[in-house]
């Protein structure tokens, strides 16, 4: 080994140039070409930023104005009638907003107790790389199976029946893997300079986590959250089987209920319906409220992040 | 155990894996004294600082032999709780590092984790600890502002005050004015000899003057061993060991 090192080093020596060598390589005069280089990488980055706003912008943009007219109080506030040609889609929106909101409540705690084990009390060894390695595949685990695990085990096995509660199980297991992974970036991102600070104090590890590092975590972690919202609330195929009713203009009472939600209902409307073409406007017109739904519970998030922040700087 | 010596070292050794950091270090620290650890970077003296409250507890992979007596009792034996241990011994840190609350919730929160909850009581130990060390006139009137807006020689003061309120018995200090400006490093200095009246500070320092003239002693440490440990005026005027006058004379380090 060393013989190798050694010969290496050698033969380094001799391709090794002389100062005058060097200084002739180094590039002298002109800076034209280079410059040229410049603009052309600068464009290329230009330009691909340009590309994803459009696109965002366009689809937004085509969104709304197909979706727009369809829109009046009475879309927001009725059910359906007429076999779903006209009226509203009010139990669609409640109904997302509940399985999101349930969801949510479902993944946020379990995500960011599992995300405090992982980053502050486990041992770092193969175990837990297996089980990170394992959290990143559900991350990838196509929805469909989700909503097949979750009619397999919620709605049938533990006899809930296909109700919201199933439904946000199923939605909070989805988003789970997502949670954990942002709570867990959020948690490593607090400087260890905090944790030795309370420690040093004389403060429990298990108060250190809770008085200091979490709350300082609380808007990486909300971040996460905000992309498991927009998850939740536009998947379709997992609370297909569990949750989602083709139409029940009678609101949800309990979490045993079934009820309408805004994907499925996209998807009922565009597919399933008798009058199809009919209906275009209102489909339009429900993506634009689930795009709206998204927004509006992604702000409230930013909104929440954002006072954090700026409550907890350094 | 000597009645003067609140933390005593027997034959201390630390490894990080084989890594073998600290070697066969005995030496006493003496109550109501300020002590000083010198050596050049990466000699062992904030790992040796670091073990008399057992920070290096939360590094994984680390072993300890010997024993470390606080108050005649031996830190690393299995039944004490690190927790008690560094109510007693509070550090100081490098880079100031206040936590992103109030002045106020700063000093509070360990006190108040700890089981002191009257307000009055609160109060009174803030003002307390901020008067100790000797940031109270500055801050009386923003108890409420958050303590990230404070200078950084402030934010250290504010991290004195706040390990000062638990009351310690020791205060190990890891370089606490590598960070600041002179200014604030002779404030710092000029407080700590306040504060050797009430308890015992250790204080590792990478600046010789600063070691002079704040200690009563100072240990010199190379390559994880103690060099020499003596009077500060003795180390540095008439050194025994060559390795301690070739580094006070900025020869090697």
């Amino acid at each position: 080994m060393k013989g190798t090192v050694g010969f290496q080093a050698a033969s380094r020596a001799i391709q090794q140039s002389s100062p005058d060598e060097m200084k002739r390589k180094l590039p002298r005069g002109s800076l034209r070409w280079r410059y040229l280089k410049q603009q052309i990488f600068f464009t290329v980055v230009r330009l691909s930023a340009l590309i994803i706003s459009l696109s965002l912008g366009g689809l937004i943009l085509y969104i709304t104005v197909q979706g727009l007219p369809a829109i009046n109080w009475d879309f927001l506030t009725l059910p359906p009638t007429d076999s779903m040609t006209k009226g509203g889609i009010m139990p669609a929106i409640l109904g997302t907003l509940y399985l999101t909101i349930g969801a949510i409540a479902v993944a946020l705690p379990l995500g960011v107790a599992s995300a405090v084990y992982l980053a502050e009390y486990a041992k770092q060894g193969r175990f837990i790389r297996l089980v990170r390695i394992g959290i990143n595949c559900l991350a990838g685990v196509p929805s469909v199976v989700f909503g097949l695990f979750g009619l397999g085990f919620f709605v049938v096995f533990l006899q809930f029946g296909s109700c919201i509660l199933s439904g946000a199980l199923t939605l909070g297991v989805l988003i789970l893997p997502t949670i954990i992974g942002a709570s867990e970036e959020a948690l490593k991102a607090v400087p260890q300079t905090f944790r030795e600070a309370s420690l040093a104090l004389g403060v429990s590890k298990w108060r250190t986590i809770y008085k200091i590092v979490l709350p300082l975590a609380l808007p990486g972690i909300l971040t996460g959250s905000i992309l498991g919202i927009g998850r939740a609330a536009g998947e379709t195929a997992p609370i297909m089987f569990t949750a989602a009713a083709f139409f029940t203009a009678k609101l949800p009472s309990s979490i045993f209920d079934e009820v309408m939600a805004l994907p499925y209902h996209i998807y009922v409307l565009a597919t399933a319906g008798t009058q199809i073409e009919l209906t275009r406007p209102l489909q339009f017109g429900t993506v634009l409220v689930l795009v709206g739904v998204v927004l509006g519970i992604d702000l409230v998030a930013i909104v929440i992040r954002s006072n954090m922040r700026r409550r907890k700087r350094w | 155990m000597d009645d003067n010596h609140i933390i005593e070292l027997n034959g201390v050794n630390f490894f990080y894996g084989d890594f073998m950091a600290i070697s066969d270090v005995t030496m006493a620290f003496e109550k109501n004294r300020v002590t000083a650890l010198i050596g050049p970077s990466g000699c062992g003296k904030s790992t040796l600082l670091r073990l008399l409250n057992r920070m290096n507890d939360l590094i994984t992979g680390t072993r300890i032999e010997g024993e470390i007596l606080f108050d005649g009792k031996d830190i690393y034996a299995p039944e004490v709780d690190p927790v008690d241990v560094r109510r007693r011994i509070g550090m100081v840190f490098q880079k100031p590092n206040p936590f992103p609350k109030s002045i106020f919730n700063n000093i509070t929160y360990a006190p108040k984790l700890a089981g002191i909850t009257g307000r009055s009581d609160l109060e009174y130990l803030v003002e307390e600890s901020l008067k100790q060390a000797v940031l109270w006139d500055e801050v009386k009137d923003i108890l409420d502002r958050s303590a990230m807006t404070l200078s950084g020689g402030q934010q250290q003061r504010l991290c004195i005050a706040r390990a000062l309120a638990m009351k310690p018995d020791v205060l190990l200090m890891d370089e606490p004015t590598s960070a600041l400006d002179p200014i604030s490093t002779a404030k710092i200095e000029e407080l700590i000899g306040e504060l050797e009246k009430n308890l015992a500070i250790i204080i590792v320092t990478h600046n010789m003057q600063q070691a002079a003239r704040v200690s009563s002693k100072t240990g010199f440490l190379y390559l994880g061993r103690l060099i020499e440990y003596n009077v500060t005026e003795k180390i540095f005027t008439n050194p025994d060991m060559k390795q301690t006058e070739d580094y006070i004379t900025g020869r090697f380090g």
